[in-house]
């Protein structure tokens, strides 16, 4: 079926934007990055047509990459209803954000640029859902991590930017540390890497080993998902031009983590103690996440926020043994968090840059399609229903309810708060007065148009897709608990949220302020991000670049070592006419080192001829 | 005469030749030693072609008598290992002698007379199968790069040659002992005789002459990988030297230290080997993370390469030290792709060097504006550095970490924090090297490359990416190599046989029929 070219088409896209592109006009640029994603998407619906109920996976084999003894790792794409799932997600939002790109990036310098790497991405982010082994995954892994770097990093020449990329990679290679561990266990154990051959003896390991491959996979899969207490990148990755923000940072490569512990499910089910760390872990971040975006100001942060807490329900369902569930909202999060930063891209594009939401407010008028099609994606994330969100979160708070009755209870406080930042981002930007300098403008058809696929999407993408029916052949059968009374509770918590924000950003719009200068404490601490990122400053780079500095370099190094050898040099002065005769070229005095070394060695024949 | 005398002396006949030309052209000087050096490396070329993946064992033996008395060959002879050691050298050769064009103006004649030269005893180093042989060219080796970074170097290039003399003949002078100690107990020089000797129980070593031995041996290799606490003559010698004389050190004399020890070491002295093993394993550790914190804080960019080939060459260690096939294979594929990447990083801080005369990271900033092809090249040479997977450094890690986690898997998982360390010094200087804004300095120094440039540059990054995507090229033959040296650990174990009475008749018939 020719798997391989769903990510070949990208890849090609790239080689010629990154070879040719600062020769050919942006027209043809956009031809090509957009036309090879397409193309990408089109070949995998056919593949997938093609390959119709695939109720078991499909495997092709291309050449051997690595190997050594008996640890032999092969080249391998394989298709199931999971890859199809994100085959269809990757390709189809990819699509739509290229397209979108050509309009936000119209101005912007380095256009080629911009499409090589966003091809690049894709590339190695198909890669990524259509590796059949763990190591040609990480390939994807590592690959879809360089091109995040790569994006955030884009304005390469203002700091802010370039910090924000290095943030980005350095922290994920902290997680990779722990998915590179759990790949060598994984090794020790099973001999392979192949999914079928792990999976297959999955249930016969012993439940610590399983326990500690589960653990360090999830540690790789916080590091790209954003969890606790790795989220800290994501936030800042934001740096990097708004097409990416939704594509890479919302949308697909932060949810690696999810699809590699969902994909991983035969090793998370005779771990149950690695599921729950990954579950309090996620519904720890969510409601951590949630809290912060809060208090945030720039609108772009807002939703970055907010994808890190979606991202902590994701881990919540598959930690709960819900792996379709997570799944599900996984696509529709991909559906309505694409929306929401493909929309305030636009809103940023009207207002000429700015980010800021205190110098927005009152452009729904001024920007009607983008105002309409955001709203949209709001009522989906509040998970009004029957709006795509109030589907796949239902599906996960369920779930949890049966896991453990309080994250069901903190999951829907979270859910409330998730209803009340995103409500008092959009009453911020579109209602009241507006406050800023700019003339907002409405974007071209170009952007509209897949902002209007995408709202579609956000509202009926629910009830389209049943993901949970249609991975019931992959995963594990769940009990399917139908509880009307959770549902109502979940949902009214989004509501009251949405309310709330109406009444203090709306209705009152001082209620804020003084609400918030009546918890001062706890409002300063928040809009701080809890000081995270300047404890782990404190805690961990200062004292690791000082440390390094001072103790190994100066200490260590110029010090205890070249000290000890200066004993050998001081030596070296006093032959130093022996050396400058070597230096003049004379061959005699290099013939006395090795005199000199004949020396010793009748020497060391007398030590060990005596000591045998 | 063969092929495998050809490769060996076609440097030698261009060093001669080299000499004979006159000083006054010295343009003829580089288009000799670029003509000779791709001529060499085609003939490697032609080596490859015919060496037998599907055999463990040396091909294209020559064993010609060379001295009476001592009985002393000229016996070379080529294997897995030393097939693709040797083609590097040949390969990066000819790069030298093209980053060298412009930036080598004085004794023209006599830097690319040496640097043939080099590449004879580096060539050598890696064929030789007599221990006097391989003795010979160590040093033969060890002469020219003293003099290229002694006479071409920078500001402080005599204390940094004589430190990097110093060093390594304080560890040659310890083996040329073990070789000649060898000797009188072996009778022979031969390094394959040796080994049947051994496999075969004719000759054992007392436990501790063993360890004396493997010492001396080790320490001489030691010093050249260079293993910490040894390695402080490498920043020096780095820094000092001119950009052809860091490549061949870092790619290919570097890998003379590594190479010893898989070759001698182990077979030759398996018990103390795998007895000095948890030690060594601990020290390439420490290596592996010390290198990279100290390489994080290195204001110069040849010192913060030169740290970073400390923690890199740790990896080698680790690997070989695990006792595994994984670890050996990883270990050998990653001498060869250090060999690359890290030549590459010289060669492109080189060109950096020849625009802005600076060496110091904190004159740079912005060079991606103002050269994108360079930074390019840059760029992708930082993510082979670094382990990106598809890019050559990741296979040779994976298998070297692999065959840790088997051995002992907190070996690994201290090993792999290297991993997280390499992204935070080589990020962190291709951060303030190459992005920012472009200062006026750099705006008129920094020239994208020319065709020259490419040519030198092209090469290197396009066996990054072979041997990231296809390691089937190459791997073969050195995992039959490597399982060959992994056996004779285990079968030739003198101690064993000494105390379990081993039958010799059996072993004897299976180096016979060898």
């Amino acid at each position: 079926m020719q798997l391989w070219l769903i990510p070949i088409f990208p890849l090609a896209g790239f080689l010629i934007n990154g070879l040719f592109g600062r020769r050919l006009s942006k027209s043809v640029v956009s031809a090509v990055a957009v036309g090879s994603v397409a193309l990408s998407f089109a070949w995998a619906l056919k593949i997938l047509i093609g390959l119709g109920d695939l109720n078991h996976a499909y495997t092709e084999h291309y050449f051997t990459w690595i190997q050594s003894g008996s640890l032999t790792i092969n080249c391998d794409f394989a298709v199931d209803r999971l890859t199809a799932v994100m085959l269809m997600v990757v390709t189809g939002i990819g699509s739509l954000i290229h397209i979108y790109s050509i309009g936000y990036m119209a101005h912007e310098g380095g256009y080629y640029r911009f499409f090589s790497y966003l091809n690049l991405f894709m590339f190695f982010m198909l890669t990524l859902v259509l590796a059949a082994n763990y190591l040609v995954l990480f390939v994807g892994w590592e690959g879809v991590g360089l091109c995040s770097y790569l994006l955030i990093g884009f304005y390469f020449d203002k700091k802010f930017a370039t910090d924000a990329g290095n943030k980005a990679f350095i922290v994920n290679r902290i997680g990779d540390f722990g998915f590179s561990l759990a790949i060598f266990y994984i090794v020790k154990h099973f001999g392979s890497l192949d999914f079928g051959t792990v999976f297959g003896q999955a249930a016969g390991k012993p439940e610590s080993a399983l326990t500690i491959i589960g653990l360090l996979l999830m540690v790789g899969a916080c590091g790209k998902s954003a969890q606790l207490p790795l989220y800290v990148w994501l936030p800042d990755a934001m740096a990097g031009p708004t097409p990416v923000s939704a594509l890479i940072h919302a949308a697909t490569m932060v949810t690696a983590g999810v699809y590699m512990t969902a994909r991983s499910w035969p090793i998370y089910t005779h771990a149950p103690g690695a599921m729950e760390v990954i579950a309090v872990i996620g519904i720890a971040t969510a409601f951590f996440a949630a809290t912060i975006g809060l208090a945030q100001n720039d609108i772009k942060k807002v939703f970055a926020y907010s994808t890190v807490s979606q991202l902590g329900y994701m881990f919540v369902g598959v930690g709960c043994g819900a792996f379709s569930a997570g799944i599900y909202h996984l696509m529709t999060h991909a559906f309505f968090k694409a929306l929401l930063f493909l929309g305030s891209g636009s809103v940023i594009h009207a207002l000429s840059g700015e980010q800021d939401m205190r110098n927005m407010g009152g452009l729904r008028k001024k920007i009607r399609w983008t105002f309409l099609t955001m709203m949209c994606a709001a009522v989906a994330i509040a998970g009004v229903p029957p709006f795509a969100g109030f589907f796949s979160k239902d599906a996960i708070l369920l779930a949890a309810y049966q896991h453990a009755p309080w994250m069901y209870w903190l999951g829907t406080i979270t859910a409330g708060i998730t209803a009340f930042y995103v409500f008092r981002a959009m009453f911020l930007t579109f209602f009241g007065k507006y406050r800023g300098q700019a003339h907002p403008h409405e974007s071209p058809a170009v952007m509209i148009a897949p902002l209007a696929v995408l709202a579609v999407l956000s509202l009926a993408g629910g009830f389209l897709f049943k993901i949970p029916t249609y991975l019931g052949t992959v995963f594990p059968a769940m009990e399917e608990a139908e509880d009307p009374i959770l549902m109502a509770i979940s949902t009214f918590a989004g509501l009251f949220g949405i309310f709330l924000a109406w009444l203090m950003y709306v209705a009152k719009p001082g209620m804020a302020d003084a609400f918030a200068g009546s918890v001062k404490g706890l409002y300063t601490l928040v809009y701080n991000k809890y000081f995270v990122d300047e404890i782990y400053d404190a805690a961990v780079i200062t004292p690791l670049v000082e440390g390094s500095r001072a103790v190994l370099w100066k200490g260590v190094d110029a010090g205890a070592i070249d000290g000890a050898v200066n004993g050998i040099g001081a030596r070296a002065q006093d032959v130093g006419g022996v050396l400058r005769l070597l230096q003049s070229g004379n061959i005699r005095s290099y013939a006395t080192w090795v005199l000199f070394g004949s020396v010793l060695v009748i020497v060391a024949m007398g030590i060990a001829g005596g000591m045998r | 005469m063969n092929l495998l005398t050809a490769v060996l002396f076609l440097p030698l006949a261009g060093f001669l030749v080299a000499l004979a030309i006159p000083r006054s052209s010295p343009q003829a000087s580089r288009i000799w030693a670029l003509a000779l050096s791709l001529a060499v490396f085609v003939s490697a070329l032609g080596l490859l072609a015919w060496f037998d993946r599907g055999l463990a064992t040396e091909q294209f033996t020559v064993d010609v008598q060379w001295i009476n008395s001592p009985d002393i060959h000229f016996h070379v002879a080529a294997d897995g290992v030393s097939l693709w050691l040797a083609l590097l050298s040949t390969f990066l050769t000819p790069i030298c002698v093209l980053i060298s064009w412009r930036s080598i103006q004085s004794r023209v004649k006599e830097f690319y007379a040496f640097l043939l030269l080099l590449e004879f005893g580096l060539i050598g180093v890696f064929l030789a199968q007599d221990l006097f042989l391989f003795y010979v060219f160590w040093e033969v080796s060890l002469v020219p790069m003293y003099f290229l970074i002694g006479v071409w170097g920078h500001e402080r290039r005599i204390y940094a040659a004589v430190k990097f003399f110093l060093f390594t003949m304080a560890g040659s002078v310890l083996m040329l002992a073990a070789i000649i100690y060898l000797y009188t107990r072996a009778q022979t020089f031969n390094y394959t005789t040796i080994l049947d000797l051994l496999s075969s129980g004719r000759l054992t070593f007392a436990p501790g002459e063993q360890m004396l031995l493997f010492l001396a041996f080790f320490v001489a290799f030691a010093i050249k990988v260079p293993l910490f606490p040894l390695h402080t003559w490498l920043p020096d010698a780095h820094v000092e030297a001119p950009s052809a004389g860091s490549v061949m050190l870092a790619s290919v004399m570097l890998k003379m230290g590594t190479f010893g020890i898989l070759h001698y070491c182990l077979p030759m002295f398996p018990s103390a080997a795998r007895s000095c093993a948890p030690w060594i394993v601990i020290l390439a550790i420490i290596g592996i993370i010390y290198g990279a914190l100290v390489a994080m804080v290195q204001p110069n960019m040849k010192k913060l390469v030169a740290y970073s080939s400390v923690s890199h060459l740790g990896f080698v260690i680790l690997g070989i030290f695990s006792f595994t096939q994984q670890g050996l294979d990883g270990a050998v594929y990653q001498m060869l792709n250090h060999g690359i990447s890290t030549g590459a990083l010289f060669v492109l801080v080189g060109l950096l060097y020849e625009r802005r005369h600076s060496l110091e990271i904190a004159d740079y900033g912005g060079v991606a504006t103002a050269a994108p092809w360079l930074s390019t090249a840059f760029l992708v040479t930082t993510l082979a550095s670094i382990g990106l997977p598809l890019l050559n450094n990741f296979v040779g890690e994976f298998l070297v970490l692999q065959g840790a986690a088997l051995a002992n898997f907190k070996w690994a998982v201290y090993a792999a924090l290297g991993v997280i360390l390499s992204a935070c010094y080589m990020l962190w200087l291709y951060q303030r090297v190459f992005f920012g804004e472009l200062g006026p300095e750099v705006r008129a120094h920094a020239p994208d490359l020319n065709l020259r440039e490419w040519a030198a540059v092209i090469p290197l990054v396009a066996m990054m990416v072979w041997m990231g995507v296809y390691s089937q090229s190459f791997l073969p033959p050195v995992g039959k190599t490597t399982a060959l040296v992994l056996e004779q650990t285990r079968i030739n174990v003198p101690f064993q046989v000494r105390n379990g009475q081993a039958s010799p008749k059996v072993s004897l018939e299976a180096s016979n029929a060898r």
